[in-house]
C-alpha cells in the first residue's frame, strides 16, 4: 500500500534531497558511499563474474559431452575447473548475496539511511572488484590457478606447481578476504545498531537474521582461510615449511584450515538464499511466516553448527575413527535446523493463499532442489558411503543442487522480486515464468544424472573419460542440460533488460510486500526514508496504522532528521532510541586505498617485496588522510 | 534397520570375517552371482572402445564384489528409499499447497496456528531426529566392514604407492614389484598399505571397497577382498594434477594357485633376451634415456621415476590403464606418449626404425 506524501512534506523532502544527493556522473559512482549504489556496483560486477563462471561451466560440459573429447587439454581443463569454483564461490555467490542484495536491502529493511560504515562499504566493493580482476589477470596471461578451488598441498606447493598459478590463488583470495571481512563487520554493526526505533530483535525481518548469521560466520570462518593462504604463500615465495612434510610441516593442516573455512562457507552461501525465501514467501502467500521464532533461531544455529562439521570433507584422509564419528554426528545435527526452516516454508505456503508468480516459482524450485541436495548431503554423514562416493560425480550433483539449485535460485527469484523496487518498473510476468521453467529443467537435466554417473564410479575433476564405462549417455544429457540452463539464465537477463526500458511503472509496493523497503519510492531516494519509520512487528508494511503515523510525522516534521547526514542508532536488543549518528558523505579515499592495496598485491605477485611495502605505506597514509577528515556537515 | 538388506545374516555374524585370524572367507557366491554377466558386459564394452574401459575392470559402486562394497551399496539403497519418502512427502505438500492455493489454512485442521507450528516441529524436528539417529547408529556405529584391517591381521599385505601418474605395487617380503595392475588371491583378505611418492592420491576400487587417500606422511590401510575371480577397475579419486584422469588401476582377483605363480614370476629378474633383435632392444633401452627413469631388474636400468618394467609384457594395459598393452599401442606410446597422455613425465623418443623395432620386441619379451 502506497501512501502519498502530503503537500506539507515537500520542504522536508527537498531539504533531505539536498543533504543526501551525491555527485552526478561517473565521478559520483567512483566516490559513492550510498549503500544502494554500492549494491548496484556489486550486482553488476558479480553478474559479470557469474557470466565468466558460466562460460567456464559450459567449457567443462562441452569437453565432457563425449568420451575422449579434445575441446581442451588437461592443462586448460584444470585451470577452467579451478576458476569455475573460485569464480562462482568467491566472485559471484558471496558478493552477489551479501554485497548486492545485502547492501541494497538490509538498510532499507531495517529503516536505516545507510550502512553503519558507508566508506568502509565502498572500500569493500573496490577491493572486491580489484581482487576479482587480479585473479582473472592470471587467466589472461595463461597462469590461472589450477589445483582445484580447494587447492590441496602438496599439489599446490612450489615443488609440484612451480608457475605463478597458485600465487594468483593465494594473493587473490587474501585480497578478496579483506573485502568480505570488512563487509561482514559492516553488516553486523548495521543490523545491531541501525535498526529503526521499535524494531527489536524479535521484529527483525528474517532476511536480516540470515545476513546477520552470514556475517558472524564470515568473521569467524575467514581467519583460518587467510592463515592457510598466508602459510602457503610463505611456503611458496619464501621457502617456509608450513605444509612441507620433510621439514616438519603437515599437508593435512591445509585441509583442516581450508575446511574449517570451507564448510561454514557452504552455509554462508546458502543462508542469504534462506533469507530471500523468507521475504518472498510471505509476500506471495499473503500471510506471515509460520514459526518466525523457530526460523530465526534455525538461521543462526545453522551458521553456528556449520563450524563443527568440517572434517566430513576429510573422511577418506585416514583420520582416527573417533574423529570421523564425532564429525559425522555433528553433520547429522545440522540437518535439524535446515529441516525446521524447510517445513516452515512449506507450511507457510500450504496454509496461505499462494499466488505462483515468478518470484515464488523460483522459491518453489529452490525448495525442491534444496530437498534434493540436502537429502543427498545427509548421505555423506554416513561414513562408509562418504568414503565410497566422495570425490565422485555424486558429490558434484549434491553440492550443485545445494549451491546452484538452492543458493542461486532465490537470488534469481530475488532479482525479479526487487526489480520493481530498484528500477521502478515491473518485469514481464510470462517471460519470467518461462525463464524459471527453462532454468529449472536445465538444472535438473544437468545435475541429476551426475548422481548416477557418480554411483557408476566416475571420479570428479577428470578432463575426459573412456567410453564403455556406462557414463557416456549420462554425460551427454548433463551437457545438453547445461545449455538449456544457460538459455534459461539468458532469458532472465533478457527479461530484466527489456523490462528496464519497457516495463510498466511499478509503484512503491506492487506486491503488497510486508517489509520496509516497500514503504519508500521505487527506486528509493538517496536518503531512503523521508521519516524514520515506526515499527511494531516484523511485517511493518502490513501495520497500516504505523504507516499513517509516518505520514503524520512527515507533515509535522518529526523524525525527519534533516539537520545533516543523519540516521538514528538504537539499542541492540530492544531497538530503543539511542542517538543520532552523523554519517560520512561521498569520498574518494576508499577508492584510493583500494588502488594502493591493489598495487601491493600486484607487487607481491611479481615478488617486488620492497615496492609492495612502499605501496602499503602509501595505503596507510591514505587511510590516515581519510580519517583525518570529519564527516561533512550540511 | 538391517544394513544388510535382504541378507538374512545379522551384523554380529559378519564380524567373524575380519577377525585377527584373517581366514579366507567363503561368503562370496551369493554376492557375486551376477559376475559372469558383468564380466561379459565389461569385456564387450571394453572391446568396443578405443581407449575405453581399458582392461575390462568394472568400477561401479552398484556392482559390489566384496562384503564392504556390498554393505555400502545396501546402505545406499536404504538411504535412497528413506530419502525418496521424505522427498515425495515434501513435494506432495507443495502440490497440495498448489491445489489449495485459493483456500487458507490446513486441510482438516483449518487456520489453527498452533497446529501449523506443531506440524513444522514434527516434520522438521521430530521425524528428522529419529531418522538421523537411526542413520547414525546403523552407518557410523554399525558398519565396521569398511574399517582398515589391523596390521598383520591378513594373510597378505600389499603396498601401493601413488605417483604422478601411476601406481607402484610391492609385495612386502618378496622381491615382487609391478605397476598399475594389482593381483590378489580371490576370497582372501588383503591388507593394502597406501602411500604416496609425491602429491595426494586416492586409492579406489569401488567394486571391492571404499577409497583411501594416499597422504604424504600418513600411510593408511585398506582391506581388499574379492568374492569372485575377475578383474576390477579402480581409479585415482583425489585430484593429483594434469593426468589425474589417466591414473587407472586394475585389480586381478586370481585363484590362489595362479596368484602364487604370478607372484613368483614378479619377484624374479627379467627374462634374458632370447633373440638377437631382443638383445639389440635391451642395448637400445640401456643406451637411451629409458634406463634413467625405469627399472628392469637383472639389468643396470635402475630408474625410479617411471614404473618398473621388469615384467611389462605380463600387463594388460599401459600408462596406468590408459591404452591396451598391444604392439601398436606400445609403439605409439614409446614414440609419442605426450599425444596419448599429455603432460605425463615420459618424453617421446626419436629412434631409428630398426632400433625402434628391436626395442618393441624387447619390451614385448619382458614376461
Amino acid at each position: 500500500m502506497a501512501i502519498a506524501h502530503p503537500p506539507a512534506a515537500e520542504p522536508h523532502l527537498e531539504r533531505l534531497e539536498r543533504i543526501w544527493e551525491e555527485r552526478p556522473g561517473l565521478l559520483g559512482w567512483l566516490t559513492t558511499v550510498d549503500h544502494k549504489r554500492i549494491g548496484l556496483l556489486y550486482f553488476f560486477t558479480a553478474l559479470a563474474f557469474f557470466a565468466a563462471g558460466g562460460v567456464e561451466a559450459l567449457m567443462i560440459r562441452t569437453q565432457l559431452l563425449a568420451p575422449n573429447n579434445g575441446v581442451v587439454g588437461p592443462g586448460t581443463f584444470d585451470q577452467v575447473m579451478t576458476m569455475h569454483g573460485i569464480t562462482m564461490i568467491f566472485l559471484f555467490v558471496i558478493p552477489m548475496a551479501t554485497g548486492a542484495f545485502g547492501n541494497y536491502l538490509v538498510p532499507l529493511m531495517i529503516g536505516a539511511r545507510d550502512m553503519a560504515f558507508p566508506r568502509l562499504n565502498a572500500l569493500s566493493y573496490w577491493i572486491f572488484l580489484a581482487s576479482g580482476l587480479l585473479i582473472y589477470a592470471g587467466v589472461f596471461i595463461g597462469y590461472a590457478p589450477n589445483a582445484g578451488w580447494f587447492d590441496y598441498v602438496p599439489l599446490a606447493s612450489k615443488q609440484f606447481s612451480p608457475g605463478p598459478n597458485i600465487d594468483f590463488y593465494c594473493l587473490g583470495l587474501i585480497f578478496n578476504g579483506i573485502s568480505t571481512t570488512a563487509a561482514a563487520i559492516n553488516f553486523i554493526v548495521t543490523i545491531f545498531k541501525l535498526r529503526a526505533p521499535g524494531m527489536s530483535l524479535n521484529r527483525l525481518p528474517l532476511l536480516c537474521y540470515a545476513f546477520l548469521a552470514v556475517s558472524l560466520a564470515l568473521v569467524f570462518a575467514l581467519p583460518p582461510l587467510n592463515a592457510a593462504l598466508i602459510f602457503l604463500e610463505l611456503d611458496r615465495s619464501l621457502g617456509m615449511h608450513f605444509f612441507d612434510l620433510v621439514h616438519g610441516g603437515d599437508p593435512v593442516l591445509w585441509q583442516h584450515l581450508f575446511w574449517i573455512f570451507g564448510h561454514p562457507e557452504v552455509y554462508i552461501i546458502i543462508l542469504p538464499a534462506f533469507g530471500i525465501a523468507t521475504s518472498i514467501i510471505p509476500t506471495f502467500v499473503r500471510r506471515r511466516m509460520v514459526a518466525y521464532a523457530l526460523v530465526a533461531l534455525a538461521e543462526v544455529l545453522v551458521a553456528f553448527i556449520g563450524f563443527g562439521v568440517w572434517a566430513h570433507h576429510m573422511f577418506s584422509v585416514g583420520l582416527a575413527t573417533i574423529t570421523t564419528v564425532a564429525f559425522a554426528a555433528a553433520s547429522l545435527v545440522i540437518v535439524i535446523p535446515s529441516g525446521i526452516q524447510l517445513f516452515a516454508w512449506i507450511m507457510t505456503i500450504l496454509t496461505g493463499r499462494p499466488q505462483f508468480r515468478t518470484p515464488l516459482l523460483w522459491i518453489v524450485g529452490f525448495i525442491v532442489f534444496f530437498l534434493l541436495g540436502g537429502l543427498s548431503g545427509v548421505a555423506f554423514a554416513a561414513i562408509p558411503f562418504d568414503q565410497q562416493l566422495t570425490d565422485t560425480y555424486f558429490v558434484v550433483a549434491h553440492f550443485h543442487f545445494v549451491i546452484f539449485g538452492a543458493a542461486v535460485f532465490p537470488i534469481l527469484g530475488g532479482m525479479y522480486f526487487w526489480f520493481p523496487k530498484v528500477t521502478g518498473r515491473m518485469y514481464h510476468e510470462r517471460l519470467g515464468q518461462a525463464s524459471f521453467w527453462l532454468t529449472f529443467t536445465g538444472t535438473g537435466l544437468t545435475f541429476f544424472p551426475m548422481h548416477i554417473v557418480g554411483l557408476l564410479g566416475m571420479p570428479r575433476r577428470q578432463y575426459t573419460y573412456a567410453p564403455g564405462m556406462g557414463w557416456t549417455g549420462l554425460n551427454l544429457i548433463e551437457s545438453i542440460g547445461a545449455y538449456v540452463l544457460a538459455a534459461g539464465l539468458a532469458l532472465v537477463v533478457v527479461n530484466l533488460v527489456v523490462s528496464l526500458f519497457r516495463g510498466a511503472p511499478a509503484g512503491d509496493n506492487p506486491f503488497a510486500a510486508p517489509t520496509l523497503e516497500w514503504s519508500t519510492s521505487s527506486p528509493p531516494p538517496p536518503y531512503n526514508f523521508p521519516v524514520i519509520p515506526r515499527v511494531s512487528s516484523p511485517y511493518p508494511m502490513w501495520d497500516v496504522d504505523d504507516r499513517l503515523v509516518d505520514v503524520r510525522q512527515l507533515t509535522e516534521g518529526e523524525m525527519v532528521l534533516e539537520e545533516g547526514h543523519e540516521t538514528p542508532t538504537t539499542s541492540v536488543l530492544d531497538a530503543d532510541w539511542d542517538e543520532v549518528l552523523d554519517m560520512p558523505s561521498e569520498s574518494p579515499w576508499p577508492l584510493a586505498v583500494a588502488a594502493a592495496l591493489t598495487a601491493v598485491f600486484v607487487m607481491l605477485l611479481t615478488k617486488q617485496v620492497i615496492v609492495a611495502a612502499t605501496f602499503a605505506a602509501v595505503g596507510a597514509l591514505v587511510v590516515a588522510r581519510w580519517h583525518a577528515q570529519e564527516p561533512q556537515q550540511a | 534397520m538391517n544394513a544388510e538388506g535382504t541378507d538374512t545374516r545379522g551384523p554380529g555374524e559378519r564380524t567373524d570375517t575380519r577377525g585377527p585370524g584373517g581366514r579366507t572367507d567363503a561368503r562370496g557366491p551369493r554376492r557375486g552371482r551376477r559376475i559372469g554377466y558383468r564380466m561379459a558386459t565389461a569385456c564387450a564394452l571394453a572391446g568396443a572402445g578405443l581407449l575405453g574401459g581399458c582392461g575390462g575392470g568394472g568400477q561401479s559402486t552398484l556392482h559390489p564384489h566384496s562384503g564392504p562394497a556390498h554393505d555400502i551399496r545396501t546402505l545406499w539403497w536404504w538411504m535412497l528409499a528413506v530419502a525418496g519418502v521424505v522427498f515425495l512427502g515434501a513435494v506432495g505438500l507443495l502440490l497440495l499447497a498448489w491445489m489449495r492455493r485459493r483456500r487458507p489454512g490446513l486441510p482438516l485442521l483449518g487456520e489453527d496456528e498452533g497446529a501449523t507450528v506443531g506440524l513444522v516441529v514434527v516434520f522438521g524436528f521430530v521425524i528428522p531426529a529419529l531418522v538421523l539417529v537411526a542413520l547414525f547408529v546403523v552407518s557410523d556405529l554399525g558398519i565396521r566392514t569398511t574399517e582398515a584391517p589391523a596390521a598383520g591381521s591378513t594373510p597378505l599385505t600389499v603396498e601401493v604407492t601413488g605417483h604422478q601418474w601411476f601406481w607402484e605395487i610391492r609385495y612386502p617380503g618378496t622381491q615382487a614389484v609391478t605397476a598399475n595392475e594389482l593381483h590378489i588371491p580371490v576370497r582372501t583378505r588383503v591388507n593394502v598399505i597406501t602411500k604416496t611418492a609425491d602429491v595426494i592420491h586416492s586409492f579406489w576400487v569401488p567394486e571391492l571397497n571404499r577409497k583411501q587417500d594416499m597422504v604424504p606422511g600418513l600411510p593408511n590401510r585398506l582391506l581388499l577382498y574379492a568374492d569372485k575371480p575377475g578383474v576390477y577397475g579402480g581409479q585415482c579419486a583425489e585430484f593429483c594434477g594434469a593426468q589425474h584422469t589417466h591414473m587407472g588401476l586394475l585389480v586381478f582377483a586370481d585363484p590362489p594357485q595362479r596368484f602364487r605363480s604370478w607372484l613368483a614370476n614378479m619377484g624374479a629378474a627379467r627374462v634374458a633376451p632370447g633373440t638377437p633383435t631382443e638383445r639389440r632392444g635391451e642395448a637400445v633401452f640401456q643406451a637411451s634415456q629409458c634406463a634413467s627413469c625405469h627399472t628392469i631388474r637383472g639389468t643396470p636400468a635402475r630408474g625410479v621415476i617411471g614404473p618398473d618394467l621388469t615384467h611389462l609384457a605380463t600387463r594388460s594395459t599401459l600408462a596406468a590403464r590408459t591404452i591396451p598393452n598391444r604392439p601398436g599401442y606400445l609403439g605409439g606410446w614409446v614414440l609419442d606418449p605426450q599425444h596419448i597422455k599429455p603432460e605425463s613425465k615420459m618424453p617421446g623418443f626419436n629412434l631409428s626404425g630398426p632400433d625402434f623395432q628391436a626395442l618393441l620386441a624387447y619390451l614385448r619379451s619382458l614376461r
